[in-house]
């Protein structure tokens, strides 16, 4: 090693032990994207890209191809954008259910209560849970015959089809993905509520400055760095959404819970003539926007640093 | 010389042992892969006939991947395409998998055996054009049809309709049962394109136009679209079936029927083995013929086909393996013991015995047998098409947003009508 370094310089060492892990994330994520964006501008059912003859735009063009975009219904392939719709509501719901509970979630978690150790461990267990499994656990609590239908029959209610409404299977789909990913965020803003000098509430203390004022004036500011890695974090785990959601209402009823990646998923695999030029070209319309959203989370991350 | 002997023998016994033992080793084993989806028992009787086929050929080993029926249609298709394949596997999209078979003709000892008791089959597993390949042969012939809780009807002492009723009769008399026995599913109907042309055919949609191009949407279509449409509203299909999922999502009500919540299934002939062994005598069940319509009474028809590929590595063997388990012999034990209607002409007409099976499922088989002569030959023709999954797939996609309220049947039918010739044009880039 030594020898090495002699050779060619301790700057150029660095280099050396980067080159492993670039060797590694060049052929299991460059290279994939780069065919990617091939399989985008080529055609056809082929599966080798020498194999696919090269269409250019055209699968652009189709995908964007809308009377109105505020419309899915007006558009040539009005399952991508009904994709999209839904994911943009899913994630305005999510985000903000999220960020909300897990920020009451921390508050409550940092006081001083008793068995604090034993609800930090509840709220974080889901986390470790499969998204396959959650949606699982959950489709039998709400299936016709489920849990939660045994519970509102025996208080004397009507059996609710959660699946075969649209309303209720999107308030589900935001509910379980709630359910299952609150515990992270709730330990991010944990450990940042952890940061704050205790001395801050010390001196409002002995100001006697109301509760509703130490929040607002003290917690939430400093707080607010890691809310930004939270809300940025959420935003790009809600674009990505899909197993979850899959599983439990199979983007269904009709497509009112049909996500994004489940429309790049069934029109590359399950539809009959897999089209793997067009979920290429979706797949670079989300690949865009999740770079837009990690650039947003760098920025945030760099100012949370200063 | 006594300190000697011992040596010599041991080194002579040696010797003899590694020529006696050694000898079969030496000749190589053929590895061949199967992949294998099940809907019963089937895949249980495969892996014994298999077992019996290595026994009698220790140079060929098979191994037998049993993996989901989702798999098949959505794995199968890329490894194919990739190359990298199994060597042979049962699938149901027979047509769309056509470009991937290995004709098998030139590693056949007797081709005309193929041709004689799997002809008309043979064209459901033929690259466009081709009148000639045997790529295969049929595990199974399946037919559509409805399975009918017989109990149910007497409970709620309402009459099942008599043989060619309409599917109108069949709705009303589900629905007063239902209602009366209070169980949520009058009809059923998998949520299925194939299923759906059974409706549609008897409503007597052509599918085809005149230059032999399809042409879905026409009025024996709409007529069914409309059926389905209107039973969503008034109650006799319920919405968790073709209104809980989306896209091209299969959803059947096997378990519901099982579980006694279903007064009238339609689906077909490859239940039977399942609901013989899951149901047993909670309720009694009877198979009966396709209900009616304007375009008349006819099942679609289906099956899987076991098929050989062309990637594979060792066409012999493989065609060994196949003309094995095709033989009448063995190929009548396999239907026998899964209780599949025959897809070999000669067994058909044969018969097949089938000991194992309940009286129920007996008279079930009775009922699909007699059925499958009654096909339509647009109803052959649809299930030979070689497009004809982008047809399906693109039907219930449709239908289910129109089901679930999100689009209007007008709109569902000039939807499909562009799936149709989008997913033609895309399949026919070169």
């Amino acid at each position: 090693m030594r020898g090495m370094q002699r050779l060619i310089g301790v700057r150029r060492m660095a280099y050396m032990f980067l080159l492993p892990n670039f060797v590694f994330f060049g052929l299991f994520v460059f290279l994939p994207i780069g065919i990617n964006v091939v399989f985008s501008v080529t055609g056809g059912t082929a599966l080798f890209p020498s194999q696919r003859p090269y269409v250019g735009g055209e699968q652009f063009a189709y995908l964007f191809d809308c009377g109105s975009y505020l419309d899915p219904a007006s558009c040539r392939e009005d399952h991508f954008w009904r994709g999209v719709a839904n994911t943009a509501k899913f994630i305005v719901f999510q985000v903000t259910a999220m960020v909300l509970f897990s920020l009451v979630t921390a508050l409550i978690l940092n006081m001083k209560i008793r068995g604090r150790g034993f609800f930090r461990a509840v709220y974080f267990f889901p986390v470790l849970l499969s998204p396959v499994v959650v949606a699982l656990i959950w489709k039998w609590i709400l299936q016709r015959d489920g849990l939660l239908n045994a519970a509102i029959t025996t208080l004397g209610g009507q059996k609710i089809l959660f699946f075969v409404d649209p309303g209720w299977a999107m308030f589900w789909a935001v509910f379980v993905s709630v359910w299952a990913h609150m515990g992270f965020y709730t330990l991010i803003l944990l450990a940042g509520l952890q940061a704050i000098p205790a001395d801050l509430y010390e001196a409002a203390e002995m100001d006697a400055t109301p509760r509703w004022r130490v929040l607002t004036y003290i917690t939430l500011p400093l707080l607010w760095p890691n809310m930004i890695v939270v809300i940025v974090l959420a935003l790009i785990k809600g674009a990505q959404t899909f197993d979850e959601v899959f599983v439990l209402t199979g983007g269904g009823p009709g497509t009112a819970t049909l996500m994004i990646v489940q429309y790049i998923y069934e029109t590359a695999f399950s539809s009959q003539v897999q089209n793997f030029g067009l979920a290429a070209a979706a797949s670079v319309v989300l690949g865009a926007v999740l770079f837009v959203l990690t650039l947003l989370q760098f920025a945030a991350a760099r100012r949370k640093e200063v | 010389m006594r300190a000697v002997t011992p040596v010599i023998t041991s080194f002579a016994l040696s010797l003899l042992a590694a020529i006696v033992f050694g000898g079969p080793v030496a000749a190589e084993t053929t590895t061949l892969r199967m992949t294998w989806y099940s809907d019963g028992n089937e895949g249980e009787v495969m892996a014994d006939l298999l077992k019996r086929f290595h026994e009698q050929n220790k140079e060929i080993d098979i191994v037998l991947d049993q993996v989901p029926y989702k798999a098949v249609n959505e794995t199968l298709p890329v490894q194919l395409a990739s190359g990298q394949g199994p060597d042979m596997a049962r699938v149901v999209d027979m047509g769309g998998l056509s470009r991937f078979a290995l004709d098998m003709r030139p590693f056949l000892r007797d081709p005309g055996y193929w041709e004689t008791n799997f002809g008309p089959f043979l064209e459901w597993m033929r690259p466009a054009g081709d009148t000639t390949a045997i790529p295969g042969f049929m595990t199974q012939l399946t037919v559509t049809g409805p399975f009918v809780n017989k109990t149910l009807f007497e409970q709620a002492g309402v009459a099942m309709p008599g043989e060619k009723s309409s599917w109108e009769d069949w709705a009303k008399a589900v629905k007063q049962v239902a209602d009366k026995v209070q169980v949520p599913f009058p009809l059923g109907l998998d949520r299925s394109g194939h299923r759906f042309y059974a409706l549609a055919v008897s409503q007597g949609t052509k599918v085809f136009g005149a230059n032999g191009e399809p042409e879905v949407v026409d009025e024996g279509f709409k007529r069914a679209a409309q059926l389905v449409y209107d039973w969503h509203k008034s109650g006799v299909m319920s919405k968790e079936l073709w209104g809980s999922v989306s896209g091209t999502a299969y959803r059947g009500a096997n378990d519901e029927f099982k579980n006694a919540q279903v007064v009238m299934y339609l689906s077909g002939s490859w239940q039977i083995s399942q609901f013989a062994k899951t149901i047993g005598d909670a309720f009694d069940w009877v198979a009966i013929p396709n209900p009616c319509g304007p375009g008349g009474c006819s099942s679609m028809p289906g099956g899987a086909g076991l098929i050989a590929f062309k990637t594979t590595q060792h066409p012999k063997e493989v065609a060994r393996v196949m003309e094995y388990l095709a033989s009448e012999p063995v190929l009548a034990e396999f239907y026998s013991r899964s209780l599949f209607v025959p897809g070999h002409l000669g067994l058909a007409k044969k018969g097949i015995d089938y000991p194992t099976a309940s009286p129920e499922a007996a008279a079930a088989l009775k009922v699909f047998t007699a059925s499958a002569a009654q096909i339509s030959p647009i109803a052959y023709r649809i299930q030979g098409y070689s497009n004809s999954r982008i047809i399906l797939n693109a039907v219930i996609s449709r239908l289910g947003q129109a089901v679930s309220g999100e689009t209007t049947l007008e709109d569902a039918y000039k939807r499909i009508t562009a799936d149709v010739a989008q997913q033609i044009a895309e399949r026919n880039k070169k």
